[in-house]
């Protein structure tokens, strides 16, 4: 046992964490005259290591991602979610969410597809709700980051999030809140085209080089403003605002998260920083929750199929349920680090 | 033949369509292609993820931008 945690250990701290790529940048900087303890040094250092680990992260990841993605287009997601019924729905719907490639872009086309195609309201959300907030890639993330315990937690709660939210919507009968177009469109099923393995590769390759490309920036942007908070920001500022000694952090955290628009690539190092600077776990997950669940392009965009008072509704439920889970995390802080 | 390029006019789409134009000249073909962007036709032909190449009624591609020489094997 004691030698199955060392292992488990290694591989969070060296495979996933790379703790050995930090101290390779640290020996070269130091070799070139830059001095660690310094806070240009150790800024230096945190924004190099953590640019470098996430892209090797996102690459690897976004590849093995997508190939298991090419297994399950929406038009499939959809003919398996018709088999199912009730509550099986929805948490079928929900684990559909995680491996079905989603973008915002996309999210009309979908929703409107499971809807004409007679899937339940709440089915579609709960898949609206957990394919931004759980994908595949956040989980190794967040393993990578703050160990497997969080991320499987992260995860459970994320898709507990996603039925429950979606039974909601469904119990309160807004079928009528649905823009007439998409309610009286004719579904049909189309036959998704036979993809060979090669296909699927560059697929994912080019899944890869694309996602690369876009991400990029909110990396730089995301590890920047974590190297500032790392070095630069009082310890006590942050945990004023965000640790054990705001009551109202979570809501804070939310608050900001919700409009913002970034990827979850570009979250975790803020989040990274926020945590050891002594912000709470739970206000940082519902943090990061908020912000790739919900953002303002991705309601201005579902606006267009549904009416203001549903969308009303799936964004408090989003919300409440987010603020939910970081109280969650935050009570049981002391049993995860 | 009847070729639809089908997304709400994103930049992803605009490349697929851009390719199939491609892959008919190389094989020499004079074909119309048609280009799918309202939302609600876009339903009514079931598809759900942008971009997608329609050839005579069958989805041959979906949610990505292939390559030339893949659709040229598309369209013969």
């Amino acid at each position: 046992m004691e030698f199955l945690k060392t292992m488990g250990l290694s591989i969070q701290n060296q495979v996933l964490g790379m703790k050995w790529l930090s101290k390779i940048i640290g020996n070269g900087l130091s070799a070139v005259g830059v001095d660690l303890s310094s806070r240009i040094g150790g800024s230096l250092q945190f924004f190099i290591y953590d640019v470098i680990k996430i892209t090797i992260l996102l690459c690897v990841l976004i590849f093995v991602i997508s190939y298991i993605q090419s297994y399950f287009p929406p038009e499939r997601s959809k003919k398996i979610l018709g088999r199912f019924h009730g509550i099986g729905a929805n948490i079928i719907s929900a684990l559909l969410g995680t491996v079905t490639p989603f973008c915002s872009c996309s999210s009309i086309p979908l929703f409107m597809g499971f809807t004409s195609a007679g899937l339940p309201l709440g089915v579609t959300f709960s898949f609206l709700i957990s394919s931004p907030m759980v994908d595949l890639g956040s989980v190794v993330l967040l393993m990578s980051i703050f160990g497997a315990k969080i991320a499987v937690l992260y995860v459970v709660l994320g898709l507990v999030v996603a039925v429950i939210g979606g039974s909601l919507i469904e119990k309160m009968h807004m079928e009528m809140y649905v823009e007439e177009f998409i309610r009286n469109a004719r579904s049909v099923d189309l036959e998704s085209p036979t993809l060979t393995r090669n296909d699927r590769l560059v697929y994912a390759k080019d899944q890869v080089v694309n996602t690369f490309k876009k991400v990029f920036p909110y990396i730089l942007a995301g590890v920047g403003i974590g190297a500032i908070i790392h070095n630069w920001i009082p310890e006590q500022w942050i945990q004023m605002a965000l640790g054990s000694k705001n009551p109202l952090g979570i809501f804070l955290a939310v608050l900001v998260g919700v409009p913002m628009y970034a990827d979850i690539f570009g979250t975790i190092p803020v989040a990274e920083a926020l945590l050891a600077k002594g912000a709470l776990l739970g206000t940082i997950l519902s943090f990061m929750m908020a912000v790739t669940t919900l953002s303002l392009p991705s309601m201005i965009m579902l606006r267009k199929a549904v009416k203001p008072k549903l969308l009303g509704v799936f964004i408090g439920v989003c919300v409440i349920g987010i603020i939910i889970v970081g109280y969650f995390f935050n009570a049981l802080q002391y049993l995860l680090i | 033949m009847d070729i639809k390029v089908i997304g709400t006019g994103c930049e992803k789409c605009g490349k697929l369509y851009d390719n199939v134009l491609e892959a008919l000249k190389e094989l020499g073909v004079e074909e119309k292609v048609e280009r799918v962007d309202d939302l609600l036709e876009i339903v009514k032909l079931g598809v759900m993820t942008a971009p997608s190449l329609m050839v005579d009624g069958k989805l041959v591609v979906s949610g990505r931008i292939a390559k030339v020489d893949e659709i040229k094997r598309f369209l013969k």
